[in-house]
């Protein structure tokens, strides 16, 4: 049993029509044996850009408070707040520090661009080195990966708009969680548009 | 083979763990108390590597009571369980491990909320109504899917515990004995007898 197992968890961002959304599982699980039912693994870095991170799951909140950390530090010495594709250099650099002795994380990162720079939609996964992906449509992580590429692919087109990224995304994420052991017990799903970020939590088969 | 549980009700947070200490076939102490309190407030439970665990749970209650002398106010239970799994988080790794899996209870005088945190050896936290370590979990957890209720009175969380010690006696394999119980509420940390 690999360590990226250990507690299992899935996560999944795709991109809309300006705007994108940002979803994930709650379980947190020992192997097989389930611990918690609302164990969040999406953590908002700014208004505009959201991190989801699937893997292990002190690795997941060690991880998040050292990104604050380093984000906090950029937003005080630049002045100004850091744009997604910044973020996600961030994440791979922070990752790649520990390349032999790695975090067991897969970290994904949804945003929209400052409006200075037009809002523009932001996806980027890595690996738990931190090699980035950069894609256009969506991006999948955690135990469930195989079953939300297939549904992604299959789901997905461009230029949805945001209640329709939701239901797709939503969709998407819920049967694919569904056939993973590790993965499920309830979903949040983001959508992030320029005016806000809308939260919904959603009940699926709480198994 | 130890075990413990925990559950939060209105205002009040009790843990229960065993108080068996033994050594492979060998039962050395039928008394041992493995439930810290870290402050006047601030109730933990530990299990795991021997030795590893009374020396992690007497670093960890030095230093909260450090960071009340220095502060003042006392830890919040979120800031302290934050703290206790950075220091695991920590601790993994380095050279050698602490291999302790932790309960830990608080009363937040700030909201008069009670708080449970389920902290494990790697240093995974959740913030959870209800939680178990050890072995006992496999049994405890679904009992207490069906049976726990967040606005429960003292006397029905009592219950509820009676009945998951009933569970683990009649189903572990391990004899475990008495359990040892401890309350948190806005009055404070108090051992009581089941």
């Amino acid at each position: 049993m690999s360590i990226m197992e250990l507690n299992g968890g899935s996560v999944v961002a795709m991109v809309g029509k300006n705007c994108v959304a940002i979803a994930s599982d709650m379980r947190l699980g020992n192997q097989a044996l389930t611990v918690a039912t609302n164990f969040e693994k999406i953590f908002p870095v700014t208004e505009r850009i959201y991190l989801g991170m699937a893997g292990l799951a002190t690795d997941v909140a060690t991880l998040r408070e050292r990104f604050r950390f380093r984000v906090n530090m950029y937003t005080i010495k630049e002045e100004r707040e850091i744009e997604p594709e910044t973020f996600a250099h961030l994440v791979s650099s922070t990752l790649y520090e520990r390349r032999f002795g790695p975090y067991f994380i897969e970290p994904v990162v949804a945003g929209l661009t400052s409006p200075s720079k037009g809002s523009q939609p932001f996806i980027a996964a890595a690996d738990v080195i931190g090699c980035l992906n950069f894609a256009k449509d969506f991006v999948v992580c955690g135990t469930a990966s195989p079953e939300l590429f297939g549904i992604a692919e299959g789901l997905w087109e461009p230029d949805l708009e945001p209640e329709e990224l939701f239901e797709t995304i939503s969709q998407t994420l819920m049967n694919a969680i569904d056939r993973d052991a590790f993965s499920g017990w309830g979903a949040v799903v983001h959508v992030i548009t320029p005016e806000k970020v809308i939260t919904r939590t959603l009940k699926g088969r709480m198994d | 083979m130890e075990c413990q549980f925990a559950l939060t009700g209105k205002g009040y947070v009790i843990i229960a763990a065993d108080t068996t200490a033994a050594r492979s076939i060998v039962k050395m102490k039928h008394d041992e108390d493995k439930i810290k309190a870290l402050g006047s407030h601030l109730l933990m439970s530990y299990s795991g590597e021997p030795g590893d665990t009374v020396q992690f749970a007497e670093y960890i209650e030095r230093n909260i009571r450090l960071h009340q002398i220095r502060y003042l106010h006392p830890l919040r239970p979120s800031s302290a369980a934050s703290w206790i799994r950075r220091q695991l988080a920590d601790s993994l790794r380095s050279q050698s491990p602490y291999a302790v899996n932790l309960l830990i209870g608080g009363y937040d005088v700030a909201t008069s909320e009670p708080h449970l945190y389920w902290i494990d050896y790697l240093g995974t936290i959740a913030h959870i109504p209800f939680a178990a370590q050890g072995y006992g979990s496999y049994f405890v957890l679904s009992l207490l899917d069906r049976y726990h209720n967040p606005e429960a009175s003292l006397e029905e969380g009592l219950d509820t515990l009676r009945r998951c010690i009933a569970e683990v006696e009649k189903r572990l394999i391990v004899a475990l004995g008495k359990f040892k119980v401890k309350i948190v509420d806005k009055d404070g940390v108090r051992e009581i007898e089941l």
